[in-house]
């Protein structure tokens, strides 16, 4: 494999270097020409009205879609890697290890039959723990972190609020200190006060974790207050980026500016 | 760091500025036109100029939000104009701080860790970002059963003196400051200028806005009329 | 005895063949489950159909067939099986363990020591372990092929957080050589660790989801567990009331409507080969009086 960029292991290079990315649906275009670079510790919000292809971005970089172009090149503990050019056993270990994917919808997240404990421990045990006390310990932990009790460890997320299923889900994903979340429309359906709880969460966990994340969200207010620089995608392309504060307060593009002045109050 | 350094903490040059409204007809709008300023360490210099001549957009240029059309803006060794938003970020986080009229917070996140924050992001221990915050928050005048609580629900004056502390807490040696006395009180409003005073003695680089005319001698060493940076109807600098 | 409108052990060669090559490749594969196309048989489903169809397989004239399910040679399902094979197969049939060299069998493994010249074939009911928490084939065949077993801890570790202890008694996760991860049919956990290096061939045979595999002779097979909490071959703790085994798998049997129970060996050839050797348990006779009675 050869990269046509190639990026060093360092404290001073991008964690994920997406370059080119397209994505056709058919005639249809999903998403084309998408090259970004984020930066260990960087919230990246993607924002666009339905339909933009934010989320089939979302999908490309995760893993979950395949592209028909370009590269999403991350930088592994073994140097940087074209992700689109791993093995699959190589990406999912990736997916379960060094990243974690929050749904919109905690049931897709979720393994509703299972205890809150062993959605939290299942990724402790798919890359190997093995102590059961160990396991309860950290979940535990985790299930506090995302101020969830610690007497509803044993319950099952059917009985669970809306609010405390995505913190769950939050929680299962980070056990395992992922590098880089992705998160699609993480407090879409939530209601406004359960919203802040979980934003003011996630804010928390991305500082004290240094994560880096990628937040796909159509919410203007949401992305003021998580993300570093913002994306605006339109019609399956981004046209325009930049420090999010910078792209509210002065876009530049006629959608950004539409899409703003849309909006109530930011 | 020291008051008699010669080398200028911000320095804006040939600083232009339009606003294009592409929902009303792509119309171009010329708001700024060969800025030049400069700030030294340990000292404060003061925007002047009529409602609407720029003297806001000038400082969100320096803060990054709004982009020049075309100059310079030297922060420190970084050019904000040229700057990658990382660059901006790390820049906001370490170097350049700013008191904007509004206060812009999660909700539910209580007072004292609001003014925490900007602490914490640079790694600052819990404990003593805490204390650092109660004890601005204090000379500031919050009551102290009121830092456990969201400031969204406090008045605007509380707002205000929330978002000078959340300003201060880190020594920034920029700092941009936005009308940061208005609906103040004269108590409070002394213990701004007071922390003002403190901040220009270590050696920090003030840009302020203050209409209060009588706060405005107090602390400025110099003043720069934005309103010589207003286009003229051909587009040329006054 | 021996109805000749059917082919040698009933299924036709064709059949026989297609089911052996899967046999061989669960062999070359310990562990993994080799799809195979599965035929109807005379029987309903969850009576033997992939087990008897194993067994048809292997089967030669020279064999001599053992059947038990549950351990006992006796019971309905095995009696019928055994039957099946007389008729169709013309072959020799025992009880005793050790002169079978076949034994097909729903959910024990006999307490007596197989041998290298034996083959035992298990009826499995779902072969797929991962199925319990993944419902999906697609995604459980992906989990086999990329060594994902979180999946399976996670059952193990919610048996733990309901009971405060693994609960789960029978159909234990097992991992074949370090790769496979295997649902052994739902023998007790107590047999499990009588499938590790065993001399026999063990072949699993699932008629309803067609699917073979295999544990070929001195295959290594380890219980999952947890380190906190390790893999226990757990049995009722008693003697058995008729042979007195102490370490024999026993089964529970109610004697009156009282309360008053006994337990004796689940698997049937094994105590009466004790009683007969003079071994009398709480409540048993030895095996010459009874006869004699």
């Amino acid at each position: 494999m050869t990269l046509m960029h190639p990026l060093p292991v360092a404290a001073d290079s991008p964690l994920l270097a997406v370059r080119d990315l397209t994505k056709r649906y058919g005639s249809r275009i999903g998403c084309a020409d998408v090259s970004f670079d984020l930066w260990p510790g960087e919230v990246l919000g993607i924002v666009g009205e339905s339909g933009s292809g934010k989320s089939t971005l979302l999908s490309c970089l995760a893993g979950h879609l395949r592209p028909d172009e370009g590269e999403v090149i991350f930088a592994t503990a073994q140097g940087p890697r074209d992700v689109l050019q791993m093995a699959e056993a190589e990406r999912r270990r990736l997916a379960r290890s060094d990243w974690a994917f929050v749904h919109q919808n905690p049931r897709d997240g979720l393994r509703m039959g299972v205890t809150a404990g062993g959605n939290v421990g299942e990724r402790l045990m798919a890359v190997g723990a093995r102590h059961y006390g160990d396991i309860r310990a950290r979940a535990t932990d985790w299930l506090g972190r995302v101020e969830i009790a610690a007497e509803r460890i044993d319950d099952r997320p059917s009985a669970f609020s809306g609010g405390m299923q995505q913190r769950l889900q939050i929680a299962r994903n980070l056990v395992t200190g992922p590098r880089l979340v992705f998160m699609d429309e993480p407090t879409g359906g939530l209601d406004v006060s359960v919203q802040a709880r979980l934003l003011d969460l996630l804010r928390g966990l991305v500082r004290e974790m240094g994560l880096s994340a990628i937040i796909v969200t159509h919410d203007l207010a949401v992305v003021r207050l998580l993300a570093d620089r913002l994306m605006v995608m339109k019609s399956g392309r981004v046209v325009e980026q930049g420090l999010t504060d910078q792209v509210l307060d002065d876009p530049q593009h006629a959608y950004t500016q539409l899409l703003v002045s849309s909006v109530l109050q930011v | 760091m020291t008051t008699h350094m010669t080398q200028p903490m911000i320095r804006v040059s040939h600083l232009s500025k339009n606003f294009t409204l592409h929902n009303q007809g792509g119309t171009v709008l010329p708001v700024m036109r060969g800025a030049d300023l400069t700030v030294n360490p340990g000292e404060c210099v003061g925007l002047i100029g009529a409602s609407g001549a720029g003297k806001s957009t000038l400082m969100r240029m320096i803060w990054g939000n709004y982009l020049a059309a075309s100059g310079s803006i030297m922060v420190g060794d970084l050019d904000v104009v040229q700057a990658e938003p990382r660059q901006i970020i790390a820049l906001r986080r370490a170097t350049l701080g700013y008191v904007s009229q509004f206060l812009r917070v999660v909700p539910r996140v209580p007072t004292l860790d609001v003014v925490a924050e900007p602490l914490l992001v640079l790694g600052t221990p819990v404990i003593e970002a805490r204390a650092r915050a109660a004890d601005l928050l204090a000379r500031l005048n919050i009551p102290e059963r009121l830092w456990s609580l969201s400031p969204t629900t406090f008045s605007g004056g509380e707002q205000q003196r929330v978002n000078i502390a959340r300003g201060f807490a880190h020594p920034y040696p920029a700092l941009l400051l936005d009308e940061p006395t208005a609906s103040l009180d004269a108590a409070n409003r002394a213990v701004v200028l007071s922390l003002i005073h403190e901040a220009k003695a270590r050696g920090a680089a003030i840009l302020g806005i203050f209409h209060d005319e009588g706060a405005r001698a107090q602390v400025c060493d110099r003043f720069v009329d934005v309103g010589s940076f207003t286009p003229k109807a051909d587009g040329a600098a006054a | 005895m021996t109805d000749r409108a059917y082919n040698f052990a009933y299924l036709d060669e064709q059949t026989k063949r297609m089911i052996r090559r899967a046999i061989l490749k669960g062999v070359a594969v310990p562990g993994y489950q080799v799809p195979f196309a599965s035929r109807e048989m005379p029987m309903p489903y969850g009576w033997g159909t992939g087990g008897v169809q194993v067994t048809a397989a292997c089967l030669t004239p020279e064999d001599r067939l053992k059947v038990i399910d549950q351990g006992a040679d006796d019971t309905t399902n095995a009696v019928s099986i055994r039957k099946f094979f007389q008729r169709t197969a013309d072959i020799a049939t025992t009880e005793a363990t050790s002169e079978a060299t076949l034994i097909q069998t729903r959910h024990r493994i006999p307490e007596q020591a197989l041998t290298e010249d034996q083959i035992l074939v298990y009826q499995v009911p779902i072969p797929e372990p991962l199925r319990f928490l993944e419902p999906r084939e697609t995604e459980t065949r992906k989990m086999h092929e990329l060594e994902e077993y979180g999946l399976m801890h996670v059952k193990l570790y919610e048996d733990i957080a309901r009971h405060g202890h693994i609960a789960t008694a029978y159909a234990y996760p097992v991992k074949v050589e370090g790769r496979y991860v295997m649902d052994p049919s739902p023998i007790p956990k107590f047999d499990n660790p009588k499938l590790s290096d065993s001399p026999a061939l063990q072949l699993f045979g699932a008629g309803r989801e067609q699917r073979i595999y295999a544990l070929p002779p001195y295959t290594h097979v380890v219980s999952l567990d947890f380190e906190d909490h390790p893999f226990e071959a757990s049995k009722a703790p008693h003697d058995c009331d008729l042979c007195g085994a102490s370490d024999s798998y026993l089964d529970e049997v109610i004697t009156d409507d009282r309360g008053s129970r006994m337990y004796v060996c689940s698997d049937t050839d094994h105590c009466r080969s004790r009683r007969a050797a003079g071994f009398t348990g709480r409540l048993g006779t030895p095996l010459a009086t009874e006869a004699a009675e």
